[in-house]
């Protein structure tokens, strides 16, 4: 396509032409009503003129009969800027007057007319143009009144100029400018269309030009930039989450296969096969909860779960998980208490908070214990709370162990770590990940804190529709 | 009980039907969903194992048109795609059951016994194993006429297991079901539960209703 074709086509230039055409058919309306009345007015005037002058005559007639009339109608004529007059004979003879010549038939016929003339004092020049009105007096005799139409004939050939001119200054200037406007825009809008190309290609870093000037080509602009930002972020969180994943699952697969294989070399005896067979599928129960684990880490990571979404009460999860961990806590010398009173509404997964909950109190009473090096005397307690905190509502769980050094909470949250003191214990390490990784999906974050003693993990979210009722 | 496998993995067809057949129940397979729906109409099924993906006719599809039909056979819907939302969708479609890939076959055989015992029979509102009575209405426990006092969620649990009593019940099936959660948690929650109410309930008594099945679950029954 040539440049002037694509300038052309554009959607600019099409409106740009639908706006010229309106523009050029006002403007020509407006010259035309305005020439139209001005004309009206200008006829009016003449009859008006002529009318008064007929009256006046007419009365001159009647007081002095033709005699009188031909003098006057002779006097008039000599002034001036006067007006055309014309007495005639039955026959048609001119008896007074300045007209010289007119129009065939048009003393036959009463009323105004229009008609071409020559003046009696110039009679071989130019024809004229008049608007005349033609009496019968009695016996035939004929008078006619008139004017000369030049002024009116004069304003139509300059209202014709005008209308000429302008609509060829409005055309050649509103193309001119259209294909300006444009080029200016198609300019812009060519830019960004070969940049969102290179960006497809495969360059995701790539942005699209912001002039600076705050239009809405810039605002679009802005707002796709704000898309590919999101967009880049997506993919490489993708492509570490499988990086991750790859290498995660690796490790206890090799482990699972080399188990295999060290029972096919030693093992002698069917009680021993058995047993090896029995760890295996331990093992391979483990890894797919560590996968689901990690599915699930993906799923919060990426967004994907935010169809699954409903409004529901942060306290009913927190007395649910408490009531359903008490017998564990309790087996291990652990009294697990909840303080959830009030209803604090969230909009979000009900399952990944739960899970997120749970992994919480799961580590509780994991570390949480008296077992650890805390040195207090008091029984040990784990708080499940969930309360609102302003524009939060909050989701806690604190307990009395030995707790986590600020050093560590960084990259206790971050997967697989276990960090020194809970090597000894099962668990996948994905436990914090997951509960992290919840709270972002849900707009909050999870925060560690010195529970003094021991740790208190808070979820802190922000706050659903309120009112409405239990999901 | 009589079963029909409709799954196009072979390899996993004939593990399910092989399985199915050791511990006594009798086996069909289609390996497509168009098969597997004319198999359905044609004969009688105690329950149905329906794999989600399918060639020709997806699973869902195929039990949208048996209960169209007006064919209420108790399906389980197998699925790699184990949401919560594929889960209700899949319940939704009119599905009894739901268990996401990878599963193990017991708690396959626990959940398939379980849905084919739910067809016979009314509502009972007393349940009774050996001379343990669990009355519904009332909320009143007794053995061999003597009162015992659970917690709200204990009576719950009891209730679940007695309601299929001689039927093995997996944990994440007591889970589901009598908790409502569709998580993993980690831990052995459900076994601290489940010892609890083994102490209120077998403690003291001749007789240990509540047991311990290896590899799967519980169970509740008489031992006579």
């Amino acid at each position: 396509m040539t440049a002037l074709g694509k300038l052309l086509r554009t959607t600019v230039f099409k409106l740009t032409l639908v706006y010229l055409a309106i523009v050029a058919v006002f403007a020509a309306f407006l010259l035309g009503y305005f020439a139209w009345n001005t004309r009206r007015l200008i006829t009016e005037q003449i009859t008006q003129t002529v009318d008064a002058e007929i009256t006046g005559l007419a009365e001159q007639y009647r007081q002095g009969g033709l005699r009188r009339l031909v003098f006057v109608v002779d006097a008039r004529s000599r002034r001036p800027g006067s007006s055309l007059y014309l007495v005639t004979t039955p026959a048609g003879e001119g008896l007074a007057g300045n007209v010289g010549s007119l129009a065939t038939g048009i003393l036959e016929r009463a009323g105004w007319t229009e008609t071409a003339y020559r003046r009696l004092d110039d009679p071989d020049g130019a024809e004229h143009h008049a608007l005349v009105r033609v009496f019968q007096l009695p016996g035939g005799f004929r008078l006619l009144v008139g004017r000369d139409l030049e002024e009116r004939e004069r304003l139509r050939d300059i209202v014709l100029a005008a209308g000429r001119w302008s609509l060829a200054i409005v055309i050649v200037l509103g193309l001119a400018g259209g294909l300006f406007v444009t080029r200016r825009v198609l300019k812009r809008v060519d830019a960004m269309t070969e940049t969102t190309r290179q960006i497809m290609d495969g360059d995701l870093a790539g942005r699209l030009p912001i002039a600076g000037t705050g239009d809405e080509l810039d605002r679009l602009a802005g707002n796709l930039n704000a898309m590919l930002e999101r967009i880049e972020a997506l993919m490489h969180g993708l492509k570490e989450v499988s990086d991750n994943i790859a290498h995660d699952l690796k490790t206890p697969l090799t482990r699972l296969r080399n188990r295999c294989e060290e029972a096919l070399r030693l093992v002698e005896d069917e009680s021993q096969y058995r047993q090896a067979l029995e760890s295996t599928i331990e093992e391979s129960d483990a890894l797919i909860r560590t996968f689901n684990a990690l599915l699930m880490i993906a799923r919060a990571e990426s967004g994907q779960a935010r169809d699954g979404m409903t409004d529901f009460d942060a306290a009913e999860i927190a007395r649910g998980v408490g009531e359903l961990y008490e017998p564990v806590a309790d087996v291990k010398g652990i009294q697990l208490k909840v303080e959830a009173p009030a209803r604090a509404p969230i909009h979000g997964n009900r399952e990944l908070i739960s899970q997120a909950l749970a992994n919480l109190v799961d580590n509780a009473i994991k570390y949480g214990g008296p077992d650890g090096a805390a040195v207090n005397g008091m029984p040990a307690e784990i708080i499940i709370k969930a309360d609102r905190a302003g524009e939060r509502i909050l989701l806690t769980v604190a307990d009395g162990g030995r707790g986590i050094p600020e050093a560590d909470r960084g990259r206790a949250v971050e997967r697989f770590v276990r960090l020194e003191q809970s090597r000894s214990q099962p668990g996948s390490g994905l436990g914090l990940s997951l509960a992290s990784a919840v709270a972002r999906l849900h707009g909050g974050e999870l925060k560690l804190e010195d529970n003094h003693p021991g740790l208190r993990t808070v979820i802190s979210l922000p706050p659903g529709v309120s009112g409405q009722s239990q999901a | 009980m009589r079963l029909l496998i409709i799954e196009d993995d072979r390899d996993a067809a004939d593990y399910l039907a092989k399985a199915f057949r050791e511990v006594g129940h009798v086996a069909d397979l289609a390996a497509d969903g168009e098969e597997g729906l004319a198999q359905a109409l044609d004969a009688q099924y105690d329950v149905l194992i329906v794999d989600r993906m399918l060639p020709k006719l997806d699973g869902l599809s195929v039990i949208g048109t048996l209960r169209s039909k007006g064919i209420d056979t108790p399906a389980l819907i197998l699925s790699a795609l184990g949401q919560v939302d594929d889960r209700v969708k899949g319940l939704r479609a009119g599905g009894d059951d739901y268990l996401p890939k990878p599963y193990s076959f017991s708690e396959l055989l626990a959940r398939t016994e379980v849905l084919a015992r739910r067809r016979g029979g009314r509502e009972e509102t007393v349940y009774r194993v050996g001379d343990l009575e669990l009355d519904r209405l009332s909320h009143q426990v007794t053995r061999a006429g003597e009162e015992i006092v659970l917690q709200p969620r204990e009576f719950r649990l009891l209730e679940y297991l007695m309601k299929h009593a001689g039927q093995v019940v997996t944990r994440t099936m007591l889970l589901e079901n009598v908790w409502d959660y569709h998580f993993d948690p980690q831990t052995n929650v459900i076994d601290v539960h489940i010892s609890r109410l083994r102490s209120k309930i077998d403690k003291g008594f001749s007789q240990p209703l509540l047991q311990t099945v290896r590899g799967a679950g519980y169970v509740i029954r008489d031992a006579k």
